[in-house]
């Protein structure tokens, strides 16, 4: 029911829909106070027993009301009720039930409540095992469970941001607020980031004066006093989810959640924040009791009551009861009293009291021992017998502080014993997030005041910052006190400790007698404050209950802590713009252009994207376009871009002695314009990475690496550099995009080259022999580099340019190619010829390898030291049965081989025990006609012309191959020195 | 977490890969006695201790530095942070 007089009534009307009904709020409303003004009381059904629920609390520690939000792929499951900000045109419908929230047909669970308590799956569903995945928990899970995805992908834009800040302030409520106010003054950069859309915090739900006049008139003027300040930053609808090393935070903020309309604009963003103070003033929650048959609806959170009644004039019923342990409940009571409405009665656990107000009807010392009304509570039964019909029965069990994110750094909280609640004792020194107010266990409003100017004021004595003045606040007193009376002890099984996960206090009971005393143990087996509330209301109820158990008192059995997040988050916000194409950057080398009108078909190589074959009209598989590529090249002229290979320019007086230690094989001779093959070890002997350097000058080195490894060899070579050899006169740049490089090959590339370069007689066989290389210019005075080098085998240039120059040189030469006839080629034409030349790639060089499995045992050199030199004599890698790499093709040449498939001798059986090898890289060669593959056999150098078996047990294939020299084309390698 | 780099102030942990037990500085003499025993021990052997630690951070996504941080593994605390080749070079003129 809505209070007519309540100024929420002036705001604008909205409508909305919930369980596909038509309903109306207020703007200012969240979706938890209309539907309460809507007298709707059933919101869902419990996780387990599927009683029906109803609204419980006014915030995100909400264990009940969670909802499904929208439809379609926007449908958003388990959102809460209580922060969900009402707009015009809002979707929301209830969650697991079967039928309607109000016949739920599931609710037979709750018959059977005395065979599924606490530990119930373990011991239940053990046997046999074989049907627990297909049958035990496709049921357990479609049974109990929450609410449903869309399975569709989510449409929304999401982003993240980051946010520097000297102080963080939690909350804006009045210490929060204040901590604003004075930290500002010192001219300190201060955020504030609050949860709810409005600003003000708890004020906003207390009929607390402040300075003699409504607490909204003195927010409203804090509020514009910050809002006017630069160095102030305010984020409403902004929960503090994570509390990392450090001083950082992090922040989810609502942007859109409360807008209908969708937009390209983020919905939500996810907030690093760095900051060097955070001042905690998220304020307390409360807690419930546990008494029978307490989980009603209609059955709610007395200072929740008290919000909704204040802040949206929304109540159920007219006659209201309140239970309470505590002063604060006796606040609630006032407060709808002042409303007009009917209070019942104010029963307090507490006898030795002094009746706060002498015009309820109170009953001391009491419990309430029975409810009634299983779709919204109608009465309740005291423990003296009397019977009370009530619509609504408001319940406080004290309040506890809400220092959630003090424990992500694994704070421990320590009970205190006084305002019966557990505080965070140690955070602020060790992690610098100070809590201020209800969060510091100060719960009356003069107190707050007075202590929240202490605590910041000190803190800004201590740091050194300008002294501001103290706050001056008058507001009315307060006053409270609590006791610990949390637990009845009549019928266990059906006072609930947690809600949302359906725990009783019969539950707890279990857990204590099959030995889970621990408080770690007692949360696993019950599964007490797990779940999207993390027990913020219940786990204290927990706690007391299990201290009764055991006979002592909270402090000795302790608590569980808090885990990040704070409340849930969408997996979406943790993405950002991190999806599909953007998920990471594409690398398009410089032909990329040129490659795409002439409609390459392209291939990832980690961030690359590079041309896998060029196809030509006619042709509609993709190995007549390679087979063309290859054979054109051979016979002709090819051209590929190799520019994504690592590039690393090094520089230096000591280069030589570095390139000695980084690579197996000597370079300490290597002449000026000469380029050099080397291979690297890690430092456990086992191959890591090839390629050639290239001296252009006396202290000038080219590095090139695979693709793969060009940022890891980098990353190595500065810890050579900086951990290994710093007295060195080193220096490494990587350049791998800011030189444009092609490989030009086939018989052909040298008459190409010559039209190209400046000077053709440069570059003549005599002037410019194999494994040259020289700086030069070409088309007329563009700078660049040739290295005389061969993948393919072939007599082959690497020609590189700025990257620039990279699109307009790729053109250049297929131009000047055309009277050869040159054809751009692939990566696969690329793989095929270096198959065909016997070169080792990432197939053959995989981490596994070692430099004597690969043939190149005599690279590495004895004479100096150098990474991996010494584990490379390891015993296990050495020895005349070590497997070497070796040529197979098959004996009957129309059959086709297949990579990774293991080698076996002829007659043996393919176990492992007989497993002698594998296929690393396979090909069909167009230049033999036939298939060849490039692989690993024990003594294969020794067993050339052997006919063994390459078998494939997953295609359940078996092909005899013949061993023969890895070397298919120009063993001797006379086309490269042509 | 932040890393106070020597050069660079306090940077966030993710520019940086982390590499673990800062001993990979002591690679050992290949001439030495029992080379090989001293190199499967570098290799192999790290410290993981619940406490204080020396290790090794690549300053990556940055000016590719590379650090020694003392950290507390158990509370994340960083006592200090080094350049290794300063540290290097300073045992080297030992």
């Amino acid at each position: 029911m809505r209070n007519s007089s309540h100024p929420i009534t002036n705001k604008q009307k909205l409508s909305f829909t919930f369980n596909g009904k038509k309903y109306f709020g207020y703007k200012g409303d969240t979706l938890a106070s209309a539907l309460i003004a809507n007298n709707v009381k059933i919101v869902g059904r419990s996780f387990k027993y599927h009683r029906p629920r109803g609204i419980f609390s006014a915030g995100s520690e909400e264990p009940n009301a969670l909802v499904e939000l929208g439809d379609g792929p926007y449908k958003e499951p388990n959102t809460k009720a209580t922060n969900i900000e009402l707009f015009d045109g809002l979707k929301g419908s209830s969650q697991n039930f079967l039928g309607s929230v109000n016949f739920d047909l599931m609710a037979i669970n709750d018959l059977l409540k005395n065979f599924i308590g606490a530990g119930f799956y373990y011991k239940t569903f053990m046997w046999p095992r074989r049907f627990w995945e297909k049958l035990y928990e496709p049921i357990i899970r479609r049974a109990a469970g929450l609410g449903k995805l869309s399975l569709k992908a989510d449409p929304s834009h999401y982003d993240k941001g980051y946010l520097h800040c000297d102080f963080l302030i939690i909350g804006s409520g009045i210490s929060g607020l204040m901590s604003a106010l004075l930290l500002a003054e010192t001219g300190s950069e201060v955020l504030i980031v609050e949860e709810d859309f409005i600003l003000g915090g708890r004020l906003n739900s207390e009929r607390l004066g402040i300075n003699g006049k409504q607490s909204s008139i003195w927010i409203g003027q804090a509020v514009k006093k910050l809002k006017s300040l630069n160095n102030v930053r305010i984020l409403n609808r902004t929960t503090v989810f994570a509390a990392f090393d450090h001083g950082i935070f992090a922040a989810i903020e609502k942007k859109t959640d409360h807008i209908l309309e969708k937009s390209s604009k983020p919905r939500q963003i996810n907030w690093k924040i760095y900051t060097k103070y955070c001042i905690l003033a998220s304020g307390a929650i409360e807690r419930s009791i546990a008494f029978p048959q307490n989980d009603r609806p209609g059955i709610m959170l007395a200072g929740s009551v008290r919000t909704y009644a204040n802040r949206f004039g929304a109540h159920y019923g007219q006659k209201i009861a309140i239970y309470t342990n505590n002063d604060d409940g006796w606040k609630t009571a006032d407060d709808l009293k002042n409303m007009g409405l009917e209070i019942k009665a104010v029963i307090d656990t507490r006898k030795e009291i002094e009746a706060p107000s002498s015009s309820i009807s109170s009953y001391l010392g009491q419990t309430i021992t029975k409810t009634y009304g299983r779709k919204g509570i109608k009465a309740i039964k005291l423990s003296s017998g009397s019977k009370l019909n009530v619509d609504c029965l408001a319940v406080s069990g004290g309040w506890s502080s809400n220092i959630h994110l003090t424990c992500h750094k694994r704070g421990k909280p320590v009970w205190d014993n006084i305002y019966k609640n557990f505080l965070s004792v140690d955070n602020a020194q060790k992690d610098k997030i100070i809590p201020v107010g209800a969060a510091r266990g100060i719960f009356e409003i003069q107190n707050i005041i007075s202590d929240t100017n202490r605590v910041i004021l000190s803190l800004i004595k201590k740091i050194g910052l300008s002294m501001p003045n103290r706050i001056t606040l008058t507001s009315s007193k307060e006053q409270y006190s609590c006791s610990l009376d949390l637990v009845s002890s009549s019928n266990p099984s059906n006072s609930f400790i947690d809600l949302q996960n359906d725990v009783t206090q019969k539950d707890i009971e279990l857990s204590f007698r099959e030995g889970f005393k621990s408080v770690e143990h007692l949360k696993r087996y019950s599964t007490l404050g797990m779940a999207t509330d993390q027990g913020k209301t219940s786990n204290i109820l927990g706690l007391a209950s299990m201290a009764k158990l055991k006979g002592t008192n909270i402090s000795e059995v302790g608590t569980t802590i808090f885990r990040p997040p704070y409340v849930p988050v969408a997996i979406s916000a943790f993405a950002g713009r991190s999806k599909g194409k953007d998920f990471r950057p594409t690398r398009l080398p410089p032909s990329h252009n040129v490659a795409f009108k002439r409609n390459a078909v392209f291939v990832e190589t980690g961030n690359w994207l590079r041309a896998q074959w060029f196809p030509e009209e006619g042709e509609t598989f993709w190995r007549q376009s390679v087979d063309r590529e290859v054979l054109q090249t051979r016979n002709s002229v090819g051209i590929c871009d190799v520019t994504t290979l690592g590039k690393i320019d090094i520089q230096g007086k000591d280069c030589l002695e570095f390139l000695n230690f980084v690579y197996t094989n000597a370079f300490a001779k290597l002449p000026i314009n000469r380029v050099r093959y080397g291979l690297m070890l890690r430092e456990d002997g086992v191959a890591y990475d090839d390629g050639t350097t290239a001296r252009l000058g006396e202290n000038h080195f080219i590095m090139t690496t695979t693709t793969a490894n060009a940022a890891l060899v980098f990353r190595n070579l500065e810890f050579v550099r900086q951990c290994l050899l710093p007295n060195l006169d080193v220096h490494l740049i990587s350049t791998t995009d800011s030189w444009a490089q092609y490989s030009v090959a086939g018989p052909n590339s040298r008459r190409l080259l010559q039209k190209i370069v400046d000077k053709p007689k440069d570059i003549t066989n005599a002037n410019f022999p194999f494994m040259a290389c020289r700086e030069l210019t070409i088309c007329g005075g563009v700078m660049a580099r040739l290295f005389r080098i061969s993948f393919s085998g072939e007599l082959a240039y690497e020609i590189a340019v700025p990257t620039q120059y990279g699109n307009a040189l790729f053109d250049a030469l297929l131009s000047a190619g055309k009277e050869f006839k040159a054809v751009p080629y692939g990566t696969e034409a690329l793989g095929v010829m270096r198959i065909e030349k016997g070169h080792a790639a990432g197939n053959e060089i995989n981490g596994h390898t070692t430099a004597q499995n690969l043939g190149l045992s005599r690279m590495i050199s004895k004479k100096a030291d150098s990474i991996g030199n010494m584990l490379s004599e390891r015993e296990g890698f050495n020895g005349s049965n070590i497997a070497t790499m070796s040529g197979f093709q098959p004996v009957q040449r129309s059959e086709k081989l297949e990579a990774g498939s293991h080698l076996i001798s002829a007659g043996k059986t393919p176990t492992m025990e007989n497993d002698e090898g594998w296929l690393s890289s396979v090909a069909f060669s167009p230049t033999l006609g036939h298939y060849i593959g490039l692989g690993f056999i024990e003594r294969g150098k020794t067993r050339i012309g052997e006919k063994v078996l390459a078998v494939n047990l997953l295609q359940n294939k078996t092909t005899e191959v013949e061993i023969v020299s890895p070397h298919f084309v120009d063993p001797e390698g006379i086309k490269q020195r042509g | 977490m932040l890393i106070d780099h020597p050069l660079l102030g306090l940077r966030d942990s993710s520019e940086f890969i982390y590499m673990g037990d800062a001993k990979l500085l002591n690679r050992p003499n290949w001439k030495s006695k029992n080379s090989k025993t001293k190199f499967i021990d570098y290799g192999y052997l790290r410290k993981n201790p619940a406490g204080v630690h020396k290790e090794l951070w690549y300053h990556e996504q940055g000016d590719r530095s590379w650090l020694v941080v003392t950290r507390n593994t158990v509370t994340h605390e960083i006592l200090k942070v080094e350049l290794a080749r300063y540290l290097k070079r300073k045992a080297n003129a030992k």
